[in-house]
This record gives structure tokens, C-alpha cells and sequence, in this order.
């Protein structure tokens, strides 16, 4: 299969890989105890290593046991005990290669045995073992390893228990270890006891959580959370390795259905099957339709289906999606761009591919994404911000300026749903229809919800103190900044488009663009009037959305994810009690009270959810958009053949424009030969001047 | 001769110093550690202590120029500057703020930008030169004239046209090649035939027009005269003579561009995402890779100076009479 | 009521304008000064080339004139505040094509979207179609059937009004140069349409005709029809390229203004001075020369970021942002631009400083400084002469690369390589929207190479070297 990347991945070691073009390598190659069902929606979590989908047992402050029903706030440790299948093994690796006797190959190398080995192909012999739940305990004490960031450490640490003080732990003990010249650099995490994970038995392990904190299950399907063993940190903890590029975070080991043979960022990746991976078999239930779409043909046979995956280096999206036409590549996205030549859209507003597209045998693949994309204000800011009335009203009328509709039909071609609050359609909380609308900025009319008029945005400006754009006190116009980073060849018609939002209601927008870091310095120190952010979901889940505006995690107090700085007191006990409460009506009666204080606070303009637009070809199956799961990749099957056989058909070349291009030469070049032929037979010196 | 080029080499030393204090300045005026720290680190979930533990493993939590902290000749040595330049000297690039060696990835990436600098440069010459001699033979002439003013209109066409009117007549229209990609050994072909072809168009305007003054040049001269005097075939004259002669300061404009060569075209490369050296540094620069962009940039200095003694040394190679002192 | 407003670039620009006058004016009696610039004038290229340059030129000097209109108030006593949005002379004269704004793409002479669109009917039913324009043939009642006619009724109009406005250029020029050359009219006449004349009149009347063509052909429909589509929010591109000519100006010329002090001063004083003046000057250029420019650019417009992130009151408007960027990238693109130049002079100087009646100068006590002004600097201007023209081009072409690399001119400002920049996504669509590069690569190219005719000119007339072979 041939896919690309646009910018290399970062890092591939589990414990720091988090943005998604890291996590759909390592996706594939490490193996968390949990996976979500490739078919099922709502979204379902299922067993991957695991037997089954742990659950917590909940307990007092004495240790003793308490019910499954407890209040949260009785709950002082929760602890889950995870099982994993026995009998699963690691891909090919130098780190668990021996000898005869049984001796590790490659654990006691120094730079001079290394030679010419410049990447990990390069070691003669592998080898492999078994999974056990040690490697799990391993991989969570390395979240608070002294030498790595694992952007979750965080996080973690407010809830495993004893996280934060071990990082203390491995701090001073990697301190002494240098001083000592220990063990080439290798800390063994093995020596170092967590409280919040233990090694229970072979193939068990336990997560000791303070609190309560159901959100951990979905973590547990993230690579954070997969097995890492303690060969391979000391395989590349030895001298020579890092001066070769030959590390954990460049060469993952795994037990997925793929492992990376070629890391070359500068051009290309390759994933290869796993030889010794453990089986899985395609799952058999879906959605209803699913078996209709042809995505339930391959059920119960073994994962996975594609052998090799090629991912090329690809900056632009341009020469993606022509190559994609000529069947170089076999799926891709629409950029707003290509839109018009690949979608066509129906009399009543449905999608369906343009012809072109159903004559190549492309398929389109749709799903919401579960991501926002908002404009936000500073509540911090004197103009924008505030909790007062007129400053409501302010930022009211702007969200009714602001016109989302247009925006998602000029730059997305309609792949959008102007969001009405953080929450996008397919996390729970979500409310379909107008039980959901935003009633400050849209109102009820007989063809549905309409964005409110401008007029009445106007009335609102004028509420606010700000008559026809101006200042009541001062009649100065009123000017507002705008924050970003911008620099992209689409940008400059993204910020017209913004600039002429605001000039509806005679509002002056001042760009101000810079560079990223001076953006996040704007943004840390609350400098900033109104900007625009982004937020793809982790899990789905409402907190993972919600918390976005909780006051705990203002960014300019608390370094935390509230870019808005916003805080209601309210809200913010509403968010603790959400957070866990299991998904319900009660649930869902607590998020419509958020909504309410959210939409009539209005901190953000809430923007648009994206709507995801795939196609593949013809001879890719099994595609089905999975926003939750990182490892879609084994349930992809291709047919070559018919690959190999519509690409020559695709790409003959235009030959006739060079033979075309040889008559103009030969028309050029006779004559001028002709005329050079006079000259020679001419008295020499008449050549000078 | 030998005397020279040590001493020539010696005088590079303060250059290169000045080289990596402006580069030093002006990296860590825009960007503090800080700054460097959050872009690699990512968006999500950002903690100052792992800002501070970054800055610690990279050597970046130290003062810029003057450590006041230590004492002696420390106070020098225990600074970023310090530690960060010396090695340079000796050619050891260390690692990039993400880890990988530099050295190696500017092994690596040196032979992309190769594929597409000695092809383009080679292929140029020869059409440059014989674009030259034709409107130099046909001197005063309609086609001189016509062919001035080509070379004028081709070169006022900005290099972006080029670059997208050619990936969209060849690669998108006519189907004759990739758009874009690079692969490694032989398949690499199919890829640089476009960006070489581009390289060669855009630059066909100024080089034949300066090689044609070069030409008119010496044809002004009295050994051009006597020789068509003495009967010689205009041909004879032409190839002995004058292209003889006007090769030298061709040859010499070549020779500064030379050196640079390795760094690679930086909108070539970027554009049709061949994985050369000036896209490596296009990347550092967007991501703020300090560690990358002081190489380069002390490469590139390394590289123009060689340029600089390559010239005075080809001067004395054509041109007997020039001493070098 | 207005507010004139003098942005950083526009007082560079009229500093310049002054100084081209004021050379002008003591040129004219100085006829060694004036015989090559005859000479310019004398060449067929190079007097189109100055035609079509004037036109350029006046497009930018009527965009360099800003102001802010004030907003009118409900009583006539309050004190009287100005919008914040600058507007220019320019911005006046095309009128309605900066604010008659589409939805989205619309071809040239289109009188509809790009782009089908949804349109919700009041039963609620819903079709797929390209709606009318806004603007666009607004006029029209039926515009598929009745556009074809319109524009070449409207073109009709300005070819007659061409031939108008050309024949009353010439009856003047014929008038004119029968007064100065004491001939009757009709003899003057002849000698032009024959090109009998030292300056090519009909050439340069023929150039003038086809900008009076283009001239009026945009005022008849320019104002009915967006001549050069509109873009992806549905701007004038027409428009855009107009503004776009301002700053390719300032980018040519401010940045030549800005280095050649140094570049004049530094150069003699380094061959004149010689010794360790003449090492530290190589030094530094060596040195600046050895950085990769892009490095230099791309620093300089981060550290003016940083300047303008903490100063955010210093900048008011959108434009004095983008003014601002466009000064620094002019100085630093000056910085880079300076050390071939300078090179040049101190080469030129070191020869002089041998030639003999320097050498005697020197032997009779002048003061250095005069010797200098007297007897290097005019010496070396028509070095300095020929570089500044020949880099004229080559910094307008820099633009377009720097927008793409991302250091160029501010986004929000109108300029060739931001718009070449986004019609490189425009070429992969599908129809491909081609009018955004094309208006680009037209206005561009026909000032660049007008400027390098103009420079050969300007190195025929100048290099005497040249002109003796």
C-alpha cells in the first residue's frame, strides 16, 4: 500500500508520541491493552492484549472495598486489574537476539563493535519474546521517566497514585547513577517500585488510581499505555546508538500486526508485517449497514491484510491528489481545492462523487470529526473579555457576524456543521436538531434555524456600547485584534474573509500576525484579543471537549488547555460533577446546563466541526472512517493487481508535444545552419563590426 | 601557490567567527530557549517543568554569552555560544535539537541535492554556451536582436512561474513525468528529469546573454581579426578561437558557484519535495532548529570562502600571468 | 473631511521622488550629464520601456497617497474621529472595485460564480446552481445572451476613445516638437510618422496608445465586469494587481535607496583609504556575504515580530503593520544586496586613486574629502547608476520567492508573490482557476522587463566601454 506523510513524525517512542501523524505509525506497531471496535458507533471499547475490558474497583480511605454505585467524592482509590492474553510475541528485534548459549548479542556493545551499522537493519541476528504484563508496568513508570516528556506525565500524575513523586525518585537516582558511570546511561525501571502499577502476576498487572477516574479506560487504548520492554531501553541506551540515530524513538518495537523497517524521514517510511505477530481476526458484528457497504465481507478472516505500506514524504497537498488520480497512492483526502473536480453535490444537498471520480471507481468514505475549530476571546482582555453584560453582548453580536455558514461554504465546500457549542456530533451530549441550537445567535423559522439577522446583531452592538461600531463615550471606532500565526499561501484569503466579517458591523480587525512562538507567548501571558485554536479529541468522551473552558485550566493561571482564560464558577462545578458521571439522562440534563452558561457567556464563536471527506480506489476495501482507533490500518485489504493494471491504464503519457517541440527545433535549426553555410562561403572579415 | 591558499584559509577563521556570532545573535534575539523548547515539544498539554527538563538535556539553560554563575575563564567556556560553536570548527555538527546527528543527515541529503545542482549546471552550460556562440555568430543580426530580447523576457519570468507552469504542463497536462516525490538509485531519474529541465530554462536567459558579451568580447580583439585575415574558416575560428578564449571567464563564473552546489536549490528542492540539503535547511529555519541551522550556515560559509580561493586559483591556471601573493 | 496619513514607505518614496527631481532639474543644464540620458531616449526599447515604467510609476505614487476619511457624525459638534481603515488616492480613483466584492471565485467577465451553490427555494426544496454575481454584469437583464454584445460595445467605446485621446498626444508632441525645432507642422508631422526624429516619437506614441487602450478598456469595463475575475473571497484581481504595482515598486526601489549610502560610502572609503580600513570593510561584507540571505530574512522579519508583539499600540492599523514589514524587508533585503555594490566601488576607486591627476590632486594638499566628492564619486556614478537599475528587477522577482518561503511581505498586503503564492493551490483545481496567476505573471513580467530594457539601455548609454564597440 502506498500512503504518505507530510512532515516527519517527531517522535515514535509511546510514551511522547501524541499528534497524529506520530500515533498512526505508532498506531500499528505498539500494542495497548485496549482497542476501539473498528465498525461499531457509538464508539465501543474492546479487548486488544487484554481478556477483557478492565473495571475499576472502587475504594475508601482505609483501603476498604466500596460499592460499585459510590458517590466520587467517597471514592479515594480506584484500581483496575488488567489481563492480558499469554502467548503474544514481539516483532524480530537486535535487543532480544541470542546466542547459542542463550546470552544476549547486543546488549553489551561498545561504539567500536557497532562498526558500519547505521541503522537497525544493519544487525545480523534478531530475536524475540513473550508479552508479559511487566512490560506494561515498565511502559507506565517510564511516563515519569527523568529523560523523556511525555506530554501525559501531567496528567498521569494527578491520578496514578505515586506518579509524581517517583518522577522525584528516578530524578535523584539517574542523578547518582551518572556520578557512578552505572550502566552506560540505562536507569532500569525494574528497580524503581510504583504504588500506581504493579506487576501482579505474569500476565497481570494493576493500576492503582486516586479518585476516581473512568476517562482512564480510554487512555488505555492509547500508545501510552502499551508494553515497552526493558531489552530494547537498554538496546539503545548503549554508547554509539544515539550517535547513529538508532533509538527508541526512531525504531519502535512492538507486538501490533507491523513493525518499521525503513525509518528514513527524508523521504520514506516502510511498515512491514509483523512475522510473529498473534492473530486477530476481522470482527463479524458492525453497524447495520455495514455488511451492505461490503465492509463485513472479510469478517472472521486473520488480520492483516496488507503486507508492506509505503509512505512517502509529501509536502504539498497538490502532487498528493494528482498522484492519487494517477493511482499512486491509494486514498486520500479532498482539499477545498480538488473539491469541485471530485464531489458533486445533489439537488436536495447530497454528496456523491463526480463522474469522473465513479468512472476511475473511487469511493467516498464521509464521518463527522470529532475536532473543533473555534475563534476565541480573551476573557482576560478589557474589550472582548469580562463577564458583564455589555461584554456578553459584545461577543454575542460578533458570533452573529461572523458568518460560519459562509465560511464552511467558501473554504470546506460545505464539509462542516457550524458548531453551536464545544461539543461535536457523535460524543455523548451532543443534541441533534433544534433541541441544540445556539439560541443567541440562531433563531427558529418555518425552514429550521437561521443564523439571526444582522440588524439584530447591530441592536446588540449598540446594547453594548458600541452603536454602529463606535464607542458611545468616545465615538473613537471601535478597533479589535486579531491574533495568529498565519503565513500559508491560503492564509491571506482566510483573513480577508475574517476582516470583512467584522466590517459588516463597521468593525475595524487589526491582524496581527507573528511567528508561532510569539503567538504562544501571546497566549500564555493573555495578551491576546481574539484568536483562532483547534481541538482534536483524545477519547470520546464530553470531558475530553468540556474542560477545555474549565476554569482550572485557564491558560494563563494554569498553563492549561482554557485558551479563553474562561472561568464560571458554575460551569466549573458542573464540569466536576460531569466528569464522572457515567453517560445517561442525568448526564445529559448536567451538560445542557453547561451548554446554557456556555452559549449565553459566549467565549468562543464556536466555529465548525469538520466533516471528514475520503476517497479510495477501487481496489481498497474495508475503509471505513474510524476517528477513535489508531490502528485501522490492519483491517485495509488492496488487490494489486487491479492496482498494477489501472495505473498503466491511467498514465499513458502525452507523447506528441515533444515530437511537436523536435519539428520547431529542426524548423529553427535548418534555416540558421543554412544561412551559417552562406556565411562560410562569404569573404571572412565580414563578420566583424 | 601552496603558501597562498594557507594563508587565505588562515584569514577564513575570523570570517567564520563573525559568521556564527551573527548567526548566534540573531537566532537567540527572535527565540529564546524557551520558545525552542514549546515549538518541539508540541501543542498539547505543555508543562513548564518539561520546557525546563528539555532545555537541560540540550544545554539551553544556560546564559547566551557570559556565565556570572562560575568563575574564570568559565565564565566563557560554561555559556551556550561556547559549547555550541567550537566544535563547529572541527566539523563536528552534533545533534539537532530532535536527535539525529547532523553529519550523517548532511551525508544523506547531499546526494539529492547533487542529483539535481551538476545535471542542471552541465546541461546549462552546454545550451548556455551554444545559445551564446549562435547569437554571437549571427551578431547584428534579426536573430541576435530577436534572441537578446528572448533572453531578456525569459529572464523576467519569476522562478515560481517556471516552477508551477512546468509541474502543471509536464507533470499534470502531458503526464510525462512525476510532479513531485524522490526515491533512491536508479528510479531517482524519473524524478530530477522535471526539476532539472526547470533548472536549466530559468536559468537560460541571463547565462546567454552574459556568455554572449563574453563572446562579443573577444571577438572584438585583434587575434580574432588577424586569424580571419590569415583565411581561416569562420568555423575554425569560432571553436579555436574564440570559444577558447571566452571559456575563461565562464569557467571561472562557474567555479565560485561550485562549492555551493551542495547546499542544494532551496526552492527547487522544496518544491518538488526532493529531500536535499536546502529544504533541510528550510525545515530547521520553520522548526527553529538552531542546532541544524547554525550547520548550515557555517557550512555554507565554509563552502562560499572555498569558492572565493577556487577563483583566484583558476585565474592563475588560465591566465599564466596573474601571481598570487 | 480627511487625514492625510504618511506611512514609513510613502515618506521613503516622495524623499525619493524629490531626489530624482532635484537631479533632474541640475542635470538639464549640464550637458555631459544630459547626453546619455538622450541617449536612453534615443533607443527604441529603451524609450518604451521608459513609457510603460511612467505608467507603472504613477500607478504607485497615486497608491502612495494615504489618507483617512472621516466618519460623519450625528451632531455636528462632537469632535470629528477618522476610520481607522487607510485608504489611498488610488483606492478613490478605481472607486467601487475595492468594495464590490463576490462570494468567491468568479471568472474574468463572468456574471457568475465560479463554483455551483446550493439554493435553499421558499418551498424548501433545494437545486445546485451558479448564481448571478453580485456585481458582475449587474447591469445586464440577461446575461448569458446579452454580455458577448455588451463587452464589445464597451470595447467599441474605448478603442474610439483611444484613438481620441492618441491623436490629440500627437497633435501635441507634432506642436511641440515643430516649436523647439523651428519646423512648420506638417514637416514636423512627417518626420515623426517617417521616424525621421533622434527620439523615436511613434514609438514611444504607439506605446502610449496601447496604455491609453488598456487605460480606457479598464474604465469602460472595469466597472461593469471584474476584467480579471474575482479570487477565492471574492476580490477584484484586477484590483489586487493595481495595489499589487505599489508595493513591487517600493521593494525595487526603497531598498536600493536604503543600501546605496552605505554601499557608496563604504566602497570608496575601502579602495581610497586602503589599510586596515580597507581590511575591516572586506571583512564585514565577506562576512555578511557568507550567511545564506534567506537566514538574514527570515531573522529580520522574526526579530521586527517580536518588536511588534511587544509594542502593540505603536501600530494601529492593519496597513501600518504591513507598512512597517515591508520597510524592514526593504533594509534587510539592502543589508544582503549592498556587499555587490560596494565591492564594485572599491575595486573602481583603488584604480582611480592611482590615476594622475588624483594622484596630483593629492600632491597639492586637497583635503581628502574633497578629492572624493569632486573627483572619485562622480567617477564611479554610472557604476552605481547601472546596479541600481539592474537590481531594480532582480528585487521585484525576490518578492515573489520570499512570500512563498514565508518571509515576504505582510499576508493581508496586496503583492505579486502573495498572489502567485495562492494561485499555486488554485492551478491544482479542477476547472483550474488560472486569472489569479495570470493577472500576476502579466503585470509582473511587463515590469520586469521593462526595467531590464530600460537597464540595457540605461548600461548602453552609461558604460562607455559598451558604447564605443
Amino acid at each position: 500500500m502506498y500512503s504518505s506523510f507530510q512532515e516527519r513524525p517527531n517522535h515514535l517512542d509511546p510514551v511522547q508520541s501524541y499528534s497524529s501523524n506520530e500515533v498512526r505509525f505508532t498506531g500499528q506497531i505498539y500494542e495497548p491493552p485496549l482497542q476501539y471496535h473498528y465498525l461499531k458507533r457509538p464508539y465501543a471499547l474492546v479487548p486488544l492484549t487484554a481478556t477483557a475490558v478492565p473495571q475499576p474497583v472502587y475504594l475508601g480511605a482505609d483501603g476498604e472495598r466500596l460499592p460499585e454505585d459510590s458517590a466520587p467524592e467517597d471514592v479515594s482509590w480506584s484500581v483496575y486489574d488488567i489481563h492480558i492474553q499469554p502467548g503474544i510475541r514481539y516483532q524480530p528485534h537486535p535487543a532480544f537476539a541470542q546466542d547459542a548459549d542463550g546470552r544476549p548479542l547486543y546488549q553489551d556493545l561498545d561504539e567500536h563493535a557497532l562498526g558500519d551499522i547505521y541503522a537497525l537493519g544493519d544487525f545480523e541476528h534478531t530475536g524475540s519474546r513473550e508479552l508479559v504484563a511487566a512490560d506494561y508496568v515498565y511502559q507506565i513508570k517510564r511516563l515519569a521517566h527523568p529523560h523523556l516528556h511525555s506530554p501525559i506525565f501531567g496528567l498521569m500524575s494527578d491520578y496514578i497514585a505515586g506518579l509524581g513523586d517517583y518522577a522525584d525518585t528516578l530524578k535523584a537516582a539517574s542523578a547518582e547513577h551518572t556520578e557512578t558511570g552505572g550502566d552506560k546511561g540505562f536507569l532500569d525501571l525494574r528497580e524503581y517500585p510504583l504504588a500506581g502499577a504493579e506487576v501482579i502476576d505474569r500476565y497481570t498487572y494493576r493500576i492503582k488510581l486516586r479518585g476516581t477516574y473512568p476517562q482512564l479506560l480510554y487512555w488505555l487504548a492509547m500508545p501510552f499505555f502499551a508494553p515497552v520492554p526493558w531489552e530494547a531501553e537498554r538496546f539503545y541506551s548503549q554508547p554509539g546508538m544515539q550517535e547513529r540515530n538508532i533509538t527508541l524513538d526512531w525504531y519502535p518495537v512492538g507486538t501490533g500486526p507491523y513493525m518499521l523497517t525503513v525509518n528514513n524521514p527524508n523521504r520514506q517510511m516502510v511498515l512491514v508485517r509483523n512475522p510473529n505477530f498473534h492473530g486477530e481476526t476481522y470482527p463479524e458484528q458492525g453497524e447495520p449497514g455495514d455488511a451492505a457497504a461490503g465492509l463485513l465481507v472479510d469478517a472472521g478472516k486473520d488480520l492483516p491484510f496488507i503486507d508492506r505500506v509505503i509512505y512517502s514524504l509529501e509536502k504539498e497537498d497538490i502532487p498528493y491528489w494528482s498522484k492519487f488520480l494517477q493511482g499512486y497512492y491509494d486514498t486520500s483526502g479532498i482539499t477545498s481545492d480538488s473539491f469541485d473536480q471530485a464531489i458533486s453535490v445533489g439537488s436536495s444537498g447530497e454528496v456523491a462523487l463526480t463522474d469522473t471520480m465513479l468512472e476511475q471507481g473511487i469511493g467516498l468514505k464521509t464521518a463527522v470529526s470529532t475536532s473543533d475549530f473555534y475563534t476565541g476571546f480573551n476573557m482576560l482582555d478589557p474589550v472582548v473579555g469580562g463577564y458583564t453584560e455589555a461584554a456578553r453582548k459584545l461577543r454575542q453580536a460578533l458570533s452573529i457576524a461572523v458568518d460560519t455558514e459562509e465560511y464552511i461554504s467558501i473554504f470546506l465546500n460545505g464539509r462542516g456543521i457550524p458548531a453551536q457549542n464545544p461539543l461535536p456530533p457523535g460524543i455523548f451530549g451532543f443534541l441533534e436538531g433544534e433541541a441544540g441550537i445556539n439560541p443567541y445567535v440562531y433563531e427558529k423559522t418555518a425552514t429550521g434555524p437561521q443564523r439571526k439577522s444582522l440588524a439584530i446583531a447591530r441592536q446588540l452592538l449598540a446594547e453594548a456600547g458600541y452603536p454602529d461600531g463606535r464607542d458611545i463615550n468616545t465615538g473613537k471606532p471601535l478597533v479589535l485584534n486579531f491574533d495568529t500565526t498565519a503565513t500559508g499561501p491560503d492564509d491571506k484569503a482566510r483573513l480577508n474573509w475574517l476582516h470583512k466579517q467584522f466590517a459588516k458591523l463597521n468593525i475595524q480587525l487589526v491582524i496581527r500576525g507573528s511567528d508561532y512562538n510569539r503567538f504562544q507567548e501571546k497566549m500564555l501571558k493573555g495578551t491576546a484579543q481574539i484568536f483562532q485554536w483547534g481541538w482534536n479529541a483524545d477519547y470520546p468522551d464530553p470531558e475530553n471537549f468540556l474542560f477545555l473552558l474549565h476554569g482550572e485550566q485557564g491558560k494563563v493561571e494554569h498553563n492549561g488547555e482554557n485558551a479563553a482564560n474562561y472561568r464560571n464558577t458554575e460551569y466549573d462545578r458542573l464540569f466536576n460533577r460531569m466528569k464522572n458521571m457515567p453517560n445517561g439522562p442525568q448526564r445529559q440534563q448536567v451538560i445542557n446546563r453547561m451548554m446554557a452558561i456556555l452559549q449565553h457567556d459566549a467565549p468562543w464563536i464556536w466555529g465548525f466541526h469538520p466533516k471528514q471527506f475520503s476517497l479510495v480506489h477501487s481496489w481498497y476495501h474495508n475503509a471505513k472512517p474510524n476517528l477513535m482507533a489508531n490502528n485501522a490500518l490492519k483491517y485495509q485489504r488492496i488487490d494489486p493487481q487491479q492496482r498494477a493494471a489501472l495505473q498503466a491504464q491511467w498514465n499513458r503519457p502525452v507523447r506528441w508535444p515533444l515530437g511537436a517541440l523536435l519539428v520547431i527545433l529542426l524548423a529553427i535549426i535548418v534555416p540558421a545552419w543554412a544561412s551559417y553555410r552562406h556565411r562560410q562561403r562569404q569573404p571572412a572579415h565580414r563578420g566583424s563590426h | 601557490m601552496f603558501a597562498y591558499i594557507v594563508r587565505r584559509a588562515a584569514y577564513a577563521i575570523p570570517i567564520l567567527i563573525g559568521v556564527n556570532l551573527l548567526t548566534f545573535y540573531l537566532f537567540f534575539v527572535v527565540n529564546s530557549p524557551d520558545d525552542m523548547a514549546r515549538l518541539h515539544l508540541g501543542v498539547k498539554r505543555v508543562t513548564p517543568e518539561a520546557i525546563e527538563k528539555w532545555k537541560a538535556e540540550r544545554g539551553y539553560n544556560k546564559p547566551l554569552l557570559y556565565n556570572e554563575a562560575v568563575s574564570g575563564s568559565e565564565r566563557f567556556t560554561k555559556t551556550i555560544f561556547f559549547e555550541k560553536s567550537v566544535k563547529l570548527f572541527a566539523f563536528d555538527f552534533g545533534y539537532s535539537d530532535d536527535g539525529r546527528d547532523i553529519s550523517h543527515d548532511i551525508a544523506q541529503r547531499m546526494v539529492p541535492s547533487l542529483a539535481i545542482a551538476i545535471p542542471s549546471l552541465l546541461v546549462g552550460l552546454l545550451i548556455n554556451i551554444s545559445f551564446a556562440m549562435l547569437l554571437a555568430f549571427f551578431r547584428g543580426t534579426y536573430v541576435d536582436v530577436s534572441g537578446v530580447i528572448l533572453c531578456v523576457a525569459l529572464m523576467s519570468v519569476s522562478a515560481m512561474f517556471y516552477i508551477i507552469g512546468g509541474q502543471f504542463l509536464l507533470g499534470k497536462l502531458l503526464r510525462l513525468m512525476p510532479i513531485s516525490g524522490y526515491d533512491g538509485g536508479v528510479d531517482a531519474i524519473k524524478f530530477l528529469v522535471l526539476p532539472v529541465i526547470i533548472g536549466v530554462v530559468s536559468g537560460i536567459g541571463s547565462s546567454t546573454r552574459l556568455y554572449r558579451s563574453f563572446f562579443l568580447e573577444e571577438a572584438g580583439k585583434d587575434f580574432i581579426r588577424t586569424a580571419r585575415a590569415k583565411g581561416l574558416k569562420e568555423s575554425r575560428v569560432l571553436f579555436r578561437h574564440l570559444l577558447a578564449n571566452a571559456m575563461i571567464p565562464i569557467v571561472t563564473g562557474v567555479v565560485v558557484i561550485l562549492p555551493l552546489l551542495f547546499m542544494g536549490s532551496l526552492l527547487l528542492e522544496s518544491f518538488f519535495a526532493v529531500p536535499g540539503l536546502g529544504s533541510y535547511t528550510i525545515d530547521a529555519i520553520n522548526r527553529q532548529d538552531f542546532a541544524i541551522v547554525r550547520a548550515m550556515v557555517f557550512l555554507g560559509s565554509v563552502l562560499y570562502i572555498i569558492g572565493l580561493i577556487l577563483v583566484d586559483v583558476a585565474y592563475t591556471v588560465v591566465d599564466p600571468r596573474v601571481r598570487l601573493s | 473631511m480627511i487625514m492625510p496619513v504618511i506611512l514609513w514607505t510613502d515618506a521613503l518614496i516622495f524623499l525619493l521622488v524629490a531626489i530624482v527631481t532635484g537631479f533632474a532639474l541640475y542635470a538639464r543644464g549640464k550637458p555631459h550629464l544630459r547626453a546619455p540620458w538622450h541617449h536612453v531616449m534615443c533607443s527604441r526599447l529603451g524609450s518604451m520601456a521608459v513609457v510603460i515604467l511612467c505608467a507603472y510609476i504613477i500607478i504607485g505614487l497615486l497608491d502612495s497617497l494615504h489618507y483617512r476619511p472621516a466618519i460623519e457624525n450625528s451632531d455636528a459638534s462632537a469632535e470629528t474621529h477618522y476610520a481607522v481603515e487607510v485608504l489611498s488616492v488610488l483606492d478613490v480613483l478605481v472607486g467601487p472595485l475595492r468594495t464590490r466584492t463576490e462570494k468567491t471565485y468568479s471568472a474574468p467577465f463572468a456574471t457568475q460564480l465560479f463554483s455551483r451553490e446550493t439554493v435553499q427555494h421558499p418551498d424548501g426544496s433545494q437545486t445546485r446552481k451558479y448564481p448571478r454575481l453580485e456585481y458582475g454584469g449587474r447591469h445586464l437583464e440577461n446575461p448569458a445572451a446579452d454580455a458577448r454584445a455588451d463587452i464589445l460595445q464597451r470595447s467599441g467605446i474605448a478603442l474610439t476613445q483611444t484613438l481620441a485621446a492618441g491623436l490629440a498626444v500627437l497633435l501635441l508632441i507634432t506642436l511641440w516638437q515643430a516649436r523647439r525645432r523651428q519646423l512648420a507642422f506638417m514637416a514636423s508631422l512627417r518626420d515623426i510618422l517617417a521616424r525621421r526624429t533622434a527620439v523615436p516619437w511613434l514609438i514611444i506614441l504607439i506605446t502610449l496608445s496601447v496604455l491609453l487602450l488598456l487605460t480606457f478598456l479598464a474604465i469602460n469595463l472595469a466597472t461593469a465586469y471584474h476584467v480579471l475575475g474575482t479570487d477565492k473571497v471574492g476580490e477584484d484581481v484586477f484590483y489586487q494587481t493595481l495595489k499589487s504595482i505599489r508595493t513591487g515598486l517600493v521593494i525595487g526601489t526603497l531598498t536600493t535607496l536604503i543600501m546605496l549610502p552605505f554601499a557608496i560610502f563604504m566602497g570608496i572609503l575601502a579602495g581610497y583609504a586602503r589599510g586596515w580600513i580597507d581590511d575591516l570593510i572586506q571583512y564585514l561584507y565577506t562576512t555578511l556575504n557568507s550567511i545564506p540571505g534567506i537566514l538574514l530574512i527570515a531573522a529580520a522579519i522574526l526579530m521586527l515580530q517580536v518588536y511588534m508583539a511587544n509594542h502593540p499600540d505603536a501600530f494601529e492599523t492593519t496597513l501600518e503593520r504591513a507598512d512597517i514589514r515591508l520597510l524592514f524587508l526593504c533594509i534587510i533585503l539592502g543589508i544582503t544586496s549592498w556587499t555587490g555594490l560596494c565591492r564594485l566601488l572599491r575595486g573602481e576607486s583603488l584604480k582611480l586613486r592611482e590615476a594622475e591627476y588624483i594622484q596630483a590632486a593629492t600632491a597639492f594638499g586637497v583635503r581628502h574629502s574633497k578629492i572624493i566628492s569632486r573627483h572619485i564619486l562622480p567617477n564611479v556614478m554610472h557604476i552605481v547608476l547601472i546596479t541600481v537599475v539592474l537590481d531594480f528587477s532582480g528585487l521585484v522577482l525576490a518578492e515573489a520567492v520570499l512570500s512563498y518561503v514565508g518571509v515576504g511581505v505582510d499576508p493581508t498586503m496586496n503583492s505579486w508573490g502573495n498572489m502567485i503564492n495562492s494561485a499555486r493551490l488554485e492551478m491544482a483545481r479542477e476547472p483550474v482557476v488560472w486569472w489569479s496567476l495570470l493577472a500576476a505573471f502579466l503585470f509582473m513580467f511587463t515590469l520586469v522587463l521593462a526595467a531590464n530594457l530600460f537597464s540595457d539601455a540605461v548600461r548602453d548609454a552609461f558604460d562607455p566601454r559598451l558604447r564605443q564597440r
